[in-house]
């Protein structure tokens, strides 16, 4: 215990020696972003080289647990970069009173028009559930209801997608998605805690389909070469998740944070999202969206609620949920 | 009995003591605290505390009641693989969650080899989602555990009993009667207690394989309050209600558990002269066959799908399993420090506050140890510190349970002799526990180290890119697709675990 205390102390102050000269920009993430196979390290290296900075990324299990996490931290926190909120949480992220508006401005490719003037959009994507191409999947919840397709969900009180795919049936179906879940329920397989469980689930062959993104099939067919997993064209549309950036009031580096934000929608950054995030990027960068990419499904209809109307529908859709899946 | 005060040292039972209490309360107050209070409970949560209770309670009492015939059976045999068998009885309890649901699966799962079986004969197919697949895999995990537990009980029978049980021409039935179950009466409700209480923060489990928000438990609901709602106040009660729960599941247990006095006895290895006709041994075949399947079979099918990706992981990984190594020997030295000052306690507020390490949520201690370390320094910094320092918290019921038993009958059978002879402190540690309690030690800081290695603790609250552990490494490889590299980090952490396991175990046992 000691000699590990000692061993950790003695790291940090090699790693505030070595930064001593230059300032820290302290980026907080999620964890899949920082993780060797992520977007991170590119990322850290393609900034370091023209910031004259270092650039530290660190990570929180997910979206929601990053904000919590800044919450708890409050005016206090290290962080001078939040990335990777959504549009499910900007909101509360707002209410907070911790984050201050930018001034980017760039063309983004997002399906939808965006005026924040605090989050920056990084990347996005589709939520949809994903198959083997021999699997014939139902074209709307209505019709996998009235299936016997079994599939895979993630629970929204502790996975992103699991929470995206309630505003999913709430944006599609309004007042009536009480009703639609209680059709889903016997086609649901599991519910499980996150999207890391229900796709592993998914590749065991515990279902038809798995709740994902319709960029999923993008990572088997150019990390993989293999071209058999596909997402189903749902016509009532898919709702959208815009992963997004903001910059904290507390922030010591007030320009750091600043420019990171400016980099953030260049194609030093947008080049690398495709295929380690695996998401669309924000701004698609010169060269195009990787080979690959274009095999994907485009959903006719992008739904995506108002940030504060969600905020305000996530009881009652919750509850509608619950109750119809604890029957 | 008199209680005396066994001289390990007297303060340093009280100051484990102290020290467990604070490491459990100080997190839950300061999660109220930055509340500003204690929250409301809604009916859903009423909900979710019933379902939690009945998963555990069902998980418990079907572990130590397979457990039973189960123990018995290893202790009247004598095999070839026997303490292979023994060993490999642990390895389930320390592989992370997903790991585990995704074997059991591979064997009980839509897909798996049951159903294929079922289906190759033309039978109808089993559906393992809902409350008997909570049960299942809580099985899954504790019935080896429970075995040891009660296996450690018929080793701890002098072998002197048997020989006179056998020249009184007693049979199984009355060798039942009057040896075994009072030794079974003494160490079935510590079993069904660490069992239950393993069972009540349940989480992943019980979501995934009882099949959706029917399968709620308090973890899910303190989950929920944390992250969805941020209501921190609810949180704290919830934890508190967590508590409530272990403290008085504790009170119960320990009032149960009389210590049944057998006398001194030689600590031979026992050869039993009882249970020798066909019938038996062929009902002892059985049980121990029916039980290598359903807690081999799994591990197996993990082990299997990680070869091929085993040789060529990424270096992250070995780095992080060098961080896991250093965590789980820490966290093991810590525990076994704490295990030992609390069994020289030998009265009710030690065990008690042994057990306090599950009685807390890991969410509620993370996020509690971060609002208290915060305003201090950055808490990245500490984050494999606080590991080892919270996963010997959590390793800490389970080695005392398996110390403590021990511990009280060395004290009996040899305490007066040793006062006697003025053995006190480290003498006594060395010439009189040590010898006598080898094989329970071992056990102890095997399954210590092993769980330590596999939890993936409260380290994703606090990690950086620089400090991650194997487990962690195995959820980031996950949620980057890399299904197969993942598989192979969890070979590699089973492989891991289950080195230091039975390395420590087989250290101990070789010697008892």
């Amino acid at each position: 215990m000691k000699n590990l205390a000692f061993a950790t102390s003695v790291m940090a102050c090699a790693a505030s020696v070595a930064a001593a000269d230059k300032p820290e920009l302290v980026v907080y993430t999620y964890d899949s972003f920082v993780s060797e196979w992520g977007p991170g390290p590119k990322i850290e290296e393609a900034f370091e080289a023209q910031c004259d900075c270092d650039l530290k990324l660190v990570g929180a299990s997910d979206g929601a647990a990053l904000l919590s996490r800044v919450r708890l931290e409050g005016a206090r926190s290290e962080a001078d970069v939040v990335l990777g909120l959504d549009t499910n949480l900007t909101a509360l992220a707002k209410e907070s009173g911790l984050f201050a508006a930018h001034d980017v401005s760039a063309e983004f490719d997002l399906p939808v028009d965006w005026g924040d003037e605090v989050f920056v959009p990084y990347d996005w994507g589709y939520f949809a559930f994903v198959h083997d191409k021999g699997f014939d999947a139902p074209g709307s919840f209505r019709e996998l209801a009235a299936s016997d397709a079994t599939i895979l969900i993630q629970d929204p009180r502790s996975s992103t997608p699991g929470l995206g795919l309630l505003y999913w049936v709430k944006a599609a179906y309004g007042d009536e998605a009480g009703e639609v879940w209680e059709g889903l329920a016997d086609n649901i397989v599991t519910v499980t805690k996150g999207w890391s469980e229900a796709y592993g689930l998914f590749l065991e062959g515990e279902a038809d389909m798995v709740l994902s993104y319709t960029t999923s099939p993008a990572y088997h067919l150019i990390a993989e070469g293999d071209s058999g997993k596909a997402a189903a064209a749902f016509e009532e549309g898919h709702y959208l998740q815009v992963e997004v950036a903001g910059k904290l009031k507390a922030s010591d580096q007030p320009e750091l944070a600043d420019a990171f934000l400016e980099f953030m929608v260049t194609d030093a950054f947008q080049s690398v999202i495709p295929t380690t995030n695996w998401m669309y990027p924000a701004v698609t960068p010169e060269g195009g969206l990787p080979e690959g990419f274009e095999t994907l499904v485009t959903p006719s209809k992008a739904l995506l609620l108002p940030e504060d109307e969600a905020q305000a529908l996530r009881d009652e859709a919750l509850e509608e949920w619950r109750a119809a899946l604890s029957r | 009995m008199a209680r005396r005060v066994v001289p390990i040292s007297a303060w340093a039972g009280a100051a484990t003591a102290a020290l467990a209490a604070m490491l459990v309360g100080l997190p839950i107050a300061a999660v109220a605290w930055r509340a500003g209070g204690w929250g409301g409970l809604g009916p859903a949560d009423w909900a979710a505390l019933r379902f939690t209770l009945v998963q555990a309670v069902l998980s418990a009492f079907v572990s130590v009641a397979l457990a039973v015939p189960v123990a018995r059976a290893l202790a009247r045999r004598r095999f070839r693989g026997r303490g292979a068998l023994v060993l490999l009885m642990g390895a389930p309890f320390i592989l992370p969650v997903i790991v585990a649901i995704l074997g059991l699966l591979a064997v009980f799962g839509r897909g798996g080899i049951l159903n294929g079986l079922l289906d190759a004969l033309g039978l109808p197919g089993i559906q393992i989602y809902g409350l008997h697949g909570v049960v299942l895999a809580h099985v899954f995990f504790n019935l080896p555990l429970a075995t040891r537990f009660l296996l450690q009980g018929w080793e701890s029978i002098p072998q002197e009993r048997f020989r006179l049980a056998a020249n009184l021409g007693m049979g199984p039935r009355e060798i039942m009667r009057y040896l075994e179950w009072p030794m079974l009466r003494e160490r079935m409700p510590s079993a069904l207690l660490v069992i239950f209480l393993i069972c009540l923060s349940s989480f992943a489990v019980a979501l995934t394989l009882g099949g959706g928000p029917r399968a709620t438990t308090l973890e899910l609901a303190i989950y929920q309050a944390f992250r969805f709602e941020f209501d921190l106040g609810r949180a704290a009660l919830l934890a508190l209600v967590q508590l409530a729960l272990v403290v008085s599941a504790g009170l119960v247990a320990l009032r149960l558990g009389r210590v049944a006095a057998f006398g001194a006895g030689r600590g031979l290895t026992v050869e039993r002269w009882d249970a020798k006709g066909a019938g038996y041994k062929a009902l002892d075949g059985t049980v121990l066959v029916l039980v290598a399947l359903f807690v081999l079979l799994p591990l197996v099918l993990v082990a299997l799908r990680g070869v091929p990706t085993l040789a060529g992981l990424p270096p992250q990984v070995w780095r992080a399993a060098g961080a896991s190594i250093g965590v789980a020997l820490a966290s093991t030295a810590l525990c076994m420090a704490a295990a030992l000052a609390l069994a020289s306690v030998r009265r009710n507020w030690g065990e008690m506050a042994g057990l306090l390490g599950l009685a807390i949520s890991p969410l509620v201690l993370g996020t509690g140890a971060f609002i208290l370390i915060n305003p201090v320094m950055s808490p990245a910094t500490l984050a494999l510190p606080v590991t080892a320092l919270v996963n010997a918290l959590m390793a800490l019921p389970f080695a005392l349970r398996v110390i403590a038993p021990e511990y009280a009958r060395t004290e009996r059978d040899f305490g007066r002799l040793a006062d006697t002879l003025g053995m006190r402190g480290w003498a006594r540690m060395r010439y009189l526990l040590w010898p006598q309690m080898r094989g329970a030690l071992g056990f102890a800081a095997g399954l210590a180290a092993a769980l330590s290695m596999g939890d993936l603790g409260v380290i994703a609250l606090f990690a950086d890119p620089e400090r991650a552990t194997l487990p962690l490494e195995v959820y980031r490889l996950m949620g980057a697709y890399r299904m197969e590299d993942a598989a192979g980090a969890a070979l590699l952490l089973l492989l891991l675990s289950f080195g230091a396991f039975a390395l420590l175990d087989w250290g101990g046992r070789r010697a008892a």
